[in-house]
């Protein structure tokens, strides 16, 4: 089986967010860098499907040169190889970065790609389900299950939906999976995955002679801070008498009950 | 300004708020670009109730018919609306950032090669251009965008624009035939839901409970101060994590992001990324025993004490207010 796994490397969900001195973009000194945490459920679902298919696990990633880093991390718990993407002469939106690991992917030939459901940095949601549309595979998102058939064509996912249903999806394969929390628990590299990740191919592809003359679709013109929230008032006494103080005052004062 | 689309959703016979919030909004932006509004519904719903979007300012709605298109298929749907936007080519399209709005519209963005802005908290038009603002970092920043395509694409994230009051006169609706082309992923079941689980992200009222609960039997506290307040049961991941509740209802950066009227957390220390998914909470009231927990100091009221104390206490004074 050949698996795709889409990965983004986004700053640790600690960090604190600072923007950068054009307000374009970050200030991305102190930024510690890590996997995209819902990438993790897909790095480790395709490791799974390897275990019990065989073949290999292809990690795909749009950015640049310090993302190899959060590869890495993804071939020492057990991937094989790396594609990335140098995005350095672009600075691609959803629209182009789906574009961009499409046509990355192409080539491989996918039997089934993972990713995380969405990036913690941007979250757009966006980006795997445009790659399936590149591909012309089907997708399903966000997945809490996942099985495949006996014969492999088919995969069996379950979806969280609206007011807490699941949906049963049946999508014939090669197809696009959006990875939710809850589908796995991702495994730590052992030490020997770290020592034999070092040496697994890591191959770089340019992104403008990739995907040439395409602009992205979504401009951003400005970043700026969420308003601040201020501390407002404890609220007196024991328990019993503080509880129904509180509770008048969200009647009378907040208006909210 | 050629029209503006957009994507109406329902359920149980009903128009969903926040459908109505979208369709208050788009109208709004309608009326400034002097266009008119229309909307597109699928699941088959019955004419009536999609008529009724007319008195928040649609003019006609597009029912698309084909068996296939019976049960959500992404790939389906968005074909689907991609024929609509071909033929009537709008220049905008609006949807809810839904389990539904989300997929499709990403799936329909790609297929139409233009610009889709997700999750968007605000919006406005200026001579044909939208203007929108969506959280990033988990609502840490604000990204002003615009979008370079045609048709703008967006979804808008639900619980944030008001519902308009209802007026004008009933849509109308027609039929409108597409072929779905080869449907490769289908739902083949769905389970029921948990009774009564309202969606965190449309839930207007939340109560959430943290670690300190201890059990998942520490929950059925959380669930009766909820019940007495009319709210929905959220948790923080800590409390998700221990297995005390299911991850359906973890609020957080890798949980929900919800918008409600009102956001009691209860033993929730306050960590960064439970703040993420609550921050824009109209009143935020935190019940913590530690003082120095960092929740107080974003919260609009708090009591400092033993959550075993005060919830049930809060449930019993609630349970009183309101059968007054």
């Amino acid at each position: 089986m050949k698996i795709g796994v889409l990965l983004k490397q986004v700053p640790d969900s600690e960090t604190r967010i600072k923007l950068g001195a054009d307000g374009a973009g970050i200030d991305e000194a102190e930024v510690k860098w890590v996997i995209n945490p819902y990438d993790e459920y897909a790095v480790e679902e395709a490791l799974r499907l390897k275990e019990k298919k065989g073949g290999e696990v292809v990690v795909v990633t749009a950015g640049p040169a310090r993302a190899v880093e959060a590869m890495r991390q993804a071939l020492a718990m057990g991937a094989d190889r790396g594609i990335r993407v140098e995005t350095g002469a672009v600075s691609p939106d959803a629209c182009f970065t789906a574009k961009l690991l499409a046509k990355a992917c192409e080539g491989e030939k996918f039997d089934v790609i993972f990713a995380g459901k969405q990036a913690i940095d941007d979250d757009c949601a966006q980006v795997h389900i445009g790659v399936a549309e590149c591909l012309c595979v089907p997708h399903v998102t966000p997945i809490e299950k996942f099985s495949i058939s006996d014969d492999g064509t088919k995969a069996v996912v379950t979806r969280p939906v609206a007011g807490g249903k699941k949906e049963t999806v049946e999508s014939m394969l090669p197809a696009v999976f959006g990875c939710e929390k809850g589908l796995n628990e991702p495994r730590y590299a052992s030490l020997p995955g770290i020592m034999k990740a070092r040496s697994k191919p890591v191959v770089e592809m340019k992104a403008e002679e990739l995907v040439v003359g395409f602009a992205p679709r979504v401009k951003p013109v400005l970043l700026t801070l969420p308003p601040e929230r201020s501390a407002g008032k404890i609220v007196q006494g024991e328990p019993e008498k503080a509880a129904e103080e509180l509770i008048r005052l969200l009647r009378e004062e907040a208006k909210v009950i | 300004m050629a029209d503006i689309l957009i994507l109406a959703e329902h359920a149980n016979g009903k128009l969903k708020k926040y459908s109505l919030e979208l369709a208050g909004k788009a109208a709004e932006l309608a009326k400034v670009s002097g266009c008119d509004l229309f909307a597109v519904a699928f699941g088959s719903p019955a004419e009536s109730l999609v008529a009724e979007l007319g008195f928040y300012g649609v003019r006609k709605v597009f029912l698309p018919s084909h068996e296939a298109l019976s049960s959500y298929s992404g790939e389906a749907y968005a074909k689907a609306l991609c024929d609509l936007v071909s033929k009537k080519k709008p220049s905008v399209v609006l949807a809810t950032a839904s389990t539904m709005g989300k997929d499709l519209m990403a799936r329909a963005a790609m297929r139409l090669d233009t610009g889709l802005a997700s999750d968007c908290t605000a919006v406005s038009i200026d001579g044909g251009k939208l203007k929108l603002c969506r959280p990033i970092y988990a609502g840490k920043l604000l990204a002003q965008v615009e979008i370079d395509g045609l048709p703008q694409m967006a979804t808008l994230r639900p619980n944030v624009f008001p519902v308009p009051s209802p007026e004008s006169s009933a849509a109308e609706v027609e039929s409108f035939a597409t072929e779905p082309g080869i449907v490769a992923a289908r739902v083949t079941g769905t389970s029921d839901a948990e009774s009564g689980m309202v969606d965190l992200a449309e839930a207007d009222r939340i109560v959430s409970g943290g670690r300190a609960l201890g059990s998942a039997d520490g929950f059925s506290m959380i669930g009766e101060l909820a019940r007495a307040l009319g709210a929905s049961v959220g948790a923080s991941r800590a409390a998700v994590d221990a297995g005390f509740i299911s991850h359906d209802h973890q609020v957080g950066q890798t949980g929900k992001t919800v918008n409600p009227t009102l956001y009691v957390a209860c033993g929730i220390s306050g960590a960064i990324q439970h703040m993420a998914g609550m921050r824009t909470s109209k009143v935020i009231v935190a019940i913590n025993k530690d003082p120095e927990a960092p929740i107080f100091s974003k919260a609009d009221y708090g009591i400092v004490g033993d959550i075993f104390k005060v919830v049930p206490a809060m449930t019993n004074a609630a349970k009183k207010l309101l059968s007054e």
